[in-house]
């Protein structure tokens, strides 16, 4: 892999933007799980989970989105070459990989409370809503059989104090369960366009793992409408290198499909 | 057999299972019949897509059992929607995977299968009918028991058949088809086109011959019978169309100039004259 082409006139790649920085945030969610199959969802994480792949979790399994496990780097919306399918993974192999346990997804959140319950289904009552959203989609099973993260590119709309429905069960509805039930369970990151949070306390309860460069800790406080763990000290997400930037602005995603999620903001 | 012979079997208030996968693969031109000859208070068992949305729609379903109801590249169904925010509808949501369960169970002739799938989840609360089962070993574990799905007529659409009703699929993915048509009474399979059994290997593996007669009642032959959803290699999402369905949620006028000039027609024939036109338009 050679980074030539990849900077501005002077050498240096220009610097990271909000988006390229949460997309390393996704990425690093994936980071130690070796030989398992990575289900990111949308465009964002998508594209951080080829990022993962492309730098420091080589073994990963990825998808087309479609039905084929696929090696090398997949640019956003390629369809792969044919010799870079390993393995077939319509939707009935990608359910018994949930039950399997061998996989970690990341999906989005309309609503997301301290817990880490999740609402995906739909807003106010369950039987004729206010707003029929996706539905519960895969969401319990993947929770409760596998590690899971989620991306919320907007904060404030989206931490609530509690879910209108639980589509993905958070810490505290799984504590509530018998033993054998919970130990495949692990809410693992939230990313937003703040920060990282994680549910590394004792009381299993959402915390701020890191800022993004330019937010600080009152902002991202001020943008959950509960109390957030804090560390002593809340360090900085980590910005991306070079080598990822390229990677990024070049390989995996030259059309830019990662700023939609940021349209407001960019 | 013919659209209209198939949509003849089902009879208001019947179990209808429709395989595909949201906007992929559903067998459209059979969906159009029933809605066209009349059957209503109908439950519909579906990974949905515009099959449920048109149904419901058209005031045709009591109830639907489905794992989601989605147009793929239109993340939210808006017909389907409308009749969930209105309460016009008994809904039966399940897990993706555990929807897949149900088929399976009814496929096995089980009342049920386990799954860890829902625990901790609104799922049990949102589907009071669902119940749990202990596992009888030393683990004891309590597992929702997905209920075995009770189909009278499972409808598919495949790229191939013979006249017999040995179905074939080309593209990417089977889907639950299989499932569909094992879990149901009784299964009819429209294709994109009808040829002859010793022909069945000549465009695809042998590991593409997934639904055996089998489990097929009846097989219609329908060119674009999928369409406006996708049905690869033979075809894609015609998505301009879609996002035309799409828009008729917004008015009522327009959801009744659409199934004037869409869904109540004559025939399939007569469906793939006026798309002709339309596509020159």
């Amino acid at each position: 892999m050679t980074t030539e082409g990849a900077g501005t006139a002077e050498g240096a790649p220009a610097a990271a933007g909000l988006d390229e920085i949460c997309v390393v945030a996704l990425a690093e969610a994936f980071r130690g799980d070796g030989e398992i199959l990575g289900h990111p969802m949308g465009p964002v994480p998508v594209i951080a989970g080829r990022l993962a792949r492309a730098s420091f979790e080589p073994d990963l399994m990825l998808t087309d989105t479609i039905a084929y496990a696929v090696t090398g780097t997949l640019p956003w919306g390629a369809a792969p070459d044919p010799a870079a399918v390993e393995c077939y993974m319509p939707f009935r192999t990608v359910f018994d990989q949930v039950w399997s346990g061998r996989r970690h997804v990341v999906m989005g959140a309309s609503q997301i409370d301290r817990h880490g319950n999740q609402n995906i289904a739909a807003i106010g009552d369950y039987r004729a809503p206010k707003a029929q959203l996706l539905g519960m989609r895969g969401a319990p099973g993947n929770v409760i059989n596998h590690t899971t993260s989620y991306w919320v590119p907007n904060q404030a709309r989206s931490f609530a104090v509690s879910v209108d429905v639980v589509s993905g069960p958070g810490y505290d509805r799984v504590a509530a369960l018998p033993e054998p039930s919970r130990r495949f369970h692990e809410v693992r990151r939230v990313v937003t366009e703040l920060g990282v949070y994680d549910f590394e306390t004792p009381e299993r309860v959402m915390r701020l793992r890191s800022v993004h460069p330019g937010v600080t800790v009152d902002q991202a406080a001020a943008a959950a409408p509960f109390e957030l763990a804090m560390p002593d000290e809340v360090p900085v997400s980590r910005v991306p290198t070079e080598a990822e930037l390229h990677l990024l602005r070049s390989v995996i995603d030259p059309g830019g499909a990662r700023k939609a999620d940021f349209r407001t903001r960019l | 057999m013919t659209e209209d012979e198939v949509a003849e079997e089902i009879a208001s208030g019947m179990t209808v299972g429709i395989g595909g996968w949201g906007s992929r693969r559903k067998p459209m031109s059979l969906v159009r019949a029933v809605l066209r000859r009349g059957a209503d208070d109908l439950h519909l068992v579906s990974y949905g897509g515009p099959d449920v949305g048109l149904l419901c729609a058209a005031g045709r379903v009591r109830k639907v059992s489905y794992g989601f109801v989605s147009l793929d590249s239109i993340p939210l169904e808006p017909h389907f929607r409308i009749a969930r925010q209105t309460g016009a509808v008994e809904t039966l949501e399940l897990d993706e995977g555990a929807f897949y369960l149900g088929l399976l169970a009814a496929s096995h002739r089980l009342p049920f299968y386990p799954t860890r799938a829902g625990l901790g989840s609104d799922m049990l609360a949102c589907n009071p009918g669902l119940r749990t089962v202990r596992s009888p070993y030393d683990d004891g574990e309590e597992l929702v028991a997905v209920p075995a799905f009770d189909i009278d007529v499972s409808l598919v659409h495949m790229n191939r058949a013979d006249a017999r009703g040995n179905g074939q699929f080309l593209g990417p993915d089977l889907y639950f088809d299989d499932l569909f048509a094992m879990a149901a009474e009784r299964t009819f399979m429209s294709c994109e086109r009808i040829i002859p059994t010793e022909s069945l290997l000549e465009e695809g593996p042998v590991h593409t011959l997934r639904i055996p007669r089998l489990h097929v009642d009846g097989v219609v032959e329908a060119p674009e019978g999928a369409h406006f959803t996708e049905c690869p290699p033979d075809y894609g999402r015609d998505e301009a169309f879609q996002r035309a369905y799409a828009a008729t949620a917004r008015d009522l006028d327009a959801w009744d100039r659409f199934r004037a000039e869409w869904l109540e027609l004559e025939s399939h024939d007569t469906y793939r004259d006026r798309l002709a036109r339309w596509r020159d338009s």
